[in-house]
């Protein structure tokens, strides 16, 4: 997904904007002229100044790129919706692993991602759960890591 | 550097414990850097989670052998399949593939893997003898002298070796601005944090950097569409036939990209990628037969392959001394030192020399065990080119999952993986270059400090910055970087000659 130099530098520009006004907030120190808001402010001064020439660069020259261009992986179903698969994968473990538990997730997302990449469907399952168990096995034995029993709290081990 | 000292640092390398991790770390690396698609870096990132439970010693000995062996192995794709195993071999990909189809594949991965140890150890031998001299001068610095150190490495991040200056210079300001968030800074201000508790205490480094090298590169191949690849030969004989003929026939190139190497490692923002092709490029043009580069010729392999491990050692000079990284690996590393209280800076060479000799050491054992387990893995390469990359992609991904929730037990961790990982993507295809926004990241809080506290001793006065004498070295170095890049455009136009690329 390629944007036009001028789209981004439009978003970073608002960026800049909206920590410049951001720090504006922020306290002073009282008896000193330099606060928390200096560093941040003159970054983002300097962001702004970035963005603005980004944005004459994306609007100038005979070559002019397109507003947003698509890469050939976008036009490919199969590679977008891996890449889909891929961040949902990780949203799901985001938003359920506390509950479910790590060892199912884990082989939920595993699966999940073994199928989108077309590993042989009889190996999907085996291979899943072997992996998860044994990634559980080092960080929760052995690094003790307190990876979250959820719904297998009854049955840990 | 001491008997006692040396003693105490042979102790701590020489530990069962210690040598299990370095012989484990070395296969790790070997066999990351063996296969396309994982780099050397991601291979850091991947370490880092476990790394985090072990005492400081064997996680830096894991991160250096690591790293080390994955840049030689990225050799080995590259003369097998085209492509190479990590960036730092993709300067001589071509010159070792053609070597294979000439049936001269022993040759071109002998000599990737002799003079990348060769390089390695040349690159360790100056930082032995070049780091603690560096760290005597940089006890004499003050905040000014930080603040242009930064400030000058920071620069030469962004104007050495980026397409786009301009797009370098955002990604900069983005990794600096990020390092403002949370409470920790001299003002003790929450900054940024949207309300969001897990942001009080800033970005935690090591998500960070997972999802920035790790995610984003599996998100890469996820969307690769290149046909796969294959493997030109079966057959890899005696790959150490002909070495010492080599030898006695390119010291001066290897000579060369060694030192060219450690110099570019030193050099903060490029690393061993940025080495190995400016070495190539440099072998090339001092070369008695430039005509045989790209059609099978060692001798740009022997000039670069030593380059791009000679520049690893060279990245930690910096690192150790001044806190300061020399490529994004030191960068991953110096937030574990900061982690194992071992925080960079010339006092560790006071407070805890055996461990920086221990290092050093490490760095010495790293590239001699190199020889026989590269020997082995080339052995064993073409079983390794063929191992899954369906089912190995996926169990990295859980790995990244995993390792970025044992840093606090939360699944913040992952939330972080996840945003940067794909921000790291998208940044990357608009052709911004991630590693100026982990140098910014990493020294943005360094340089704030020490910015802050030059102004409140100077009372509000930026000209101190200029006046003490080492700073306004510093600065001058600091402005010919910056004004390099307009003064060559000014004197192109002064002489009249039309503007490339304006």
């Amino acid at each position: 997904m390629k944007f036009n130099d001028a789209i981004s530098g439009a978003a970073l520009l608002a960026l800049a904007l909206a920590i410049l006004f951001n720090v504006s907030s922020f306290p002073n120190i009282p008896g000193q002229n330099i606060g928390p808001s200096a560093f941040p402010g003159l970054l983002a001064l300097l962001l702004a100044g970035c963005a603005i020439a980004l944005i004459f660069k994306g609007l100038r020259g005979q070559n002019r790129q397109p507003w947003l261009a698509f890469g050939a992986w976008m036009k490919s179903w199969f590679h977008l919706r891996n890449f889909l698969i891929t961040v949902g994968c990780l949203l799901f473990y985001i938003l359920v692993s506390t509950g479910l538990g790590f060892i199912l997730t884990a082989i939920l997302v595993l699966c999940a991602m073994f199928w989108a990449l077309e590993v042989k469907p009889k190996l999907i399952v085996p291979v899943a759960v072997v992996v998860t168990l044994v990634v559980h096995t080092i960080f929760y034995k052995g690094l003790r890591v307190p990876l979250p029993w959820g719904i297998m709290l009854p049955i840990q081990w | 550097m001491t008997y006692a000292v040396m003693m105490q640092a042979i102790g701590l390398v020489f530990d069962p414990y210690v040598l299990l991790v370095i012989f484990c770390s070395a296969l790790f690396g070997l066999f990351v850097g063996c296969i396309p698609g994982l780099t050397a870096t991601m291979a850091t990132a991947l370490l880092v989670p476990i790394t985090f439970f072990m005492p400081p010693v064997p996680a830096v000995a894991a991160i250096v052998t690591a790293t080390a062996m994955a840049i030689f192995s990225g050799d080995i794709p590259g003369a097998l399949l085209r492509i190479p195993g990590t960036p730092a071999s993709a300067a001589y990909t071509d010159e070792s593939y053609q070597m294979t189809l000439k049936g001269q594949a022993e040759m071109a991965l002998g000599a990737g893997l002799v003079f990348s140890a060769i390089g390695g150890l040349f690159g360790t031998i100056v930082m032995i003898f070049f780091s603690p001299a560096l760290a005597d001068v940089a006890l004499k610095f003050s905040s000014f002298e930080y603040f242009w150190l930064v400030v000058l490495g920071l620069a030469g991040a962004v104007f050495i070796g980026n397409s786009s200056i301009l797009k370098a210079s955002i990604s900069l300001l983005l990794g600096l601005l990020i390092a403002c968030i949370g409470l920790e800074n001299p003002a003790g201000h929450p900054r940024f944090t949207m309300g969001l508790e897990q942001l009080m205490s800033g970005v935690e480094l090591i998500p960070m950097m997972v999802g920035m090298f790790a995610v984003s590169e599996l998100l890469r191949y996820i969307t690769n569409m290149d046909p796969p690849a294959i493997i030109a030969t079966e057959k890899v004989g005696n790959i150490f036939s002909g070495m010492w003929g080599l030898l006695k026939k390119y010291p001066w190139p290897l000579v060369r990209g060694s030192a060219l190497g450690t110099i570019i490692g030193i050099q903060p923002g490029s690393g061993a990628d940025m080495a190995s092709w400016m070495s190539y490029a440099m072998s090339k043009k001092f070369s008695k037969e430039p005509e045989k580069f790209g059609t099978g010729h060692v001798e740009g392999i022997v000039e670069s392959g030593a380059a791009n491990n000679s520049s690893l050692a060279g990245a930690w000079i910096p690192a150790i001394v001044f806190g300061i990284p020399g490529d994004s690996i030191t960068a991953i590393a110096i937030g574990v030192l900061y982690l194992k209280n071992m925080n960079p800076g010339p006092m560790i060479f006071v407070n805890n020399p055996e461990n920086i000799y221990a290092i050093f050491l490490v760095f010495i054992l790293a590239n001699i065990i190199m020889i026989p387990l590269g020997w082995l893995t080339v052995r064993v390469a073409t079983k390794i080119l063929r191992v899954a990359r369906n089912l190995l992609m996926p169990t990295i991904l859980l790995f990244c999952i995993v390792g970025s929730f044992a840093i606090n037990n939360s699944v913040w961790g992952v939330v972080l993986i996840l945003f940067f990982g794909v921000a790291a993507f998208v940044l990357e295809e608009n052709g911004f270059p991630v590693a100026p926004a982990i140098l910014g990241v990493v020294l943005g809080t360094m340089m704030e400090e020490n910015f802050v506290t030059s102004m409140i001793k100077s009372d509000g006065d930026p000209l101190v910055f200029f006046t003490r004498p080492i700073a306004m070295w510093l600065a001058a170095g600091t402005f010919i970087i910056l004004l390099w890049p307009v003064g060559a455009w000014l004197v192109q136009r002064l002489r009249g000659k039309p503007a490339v690329g304006a």
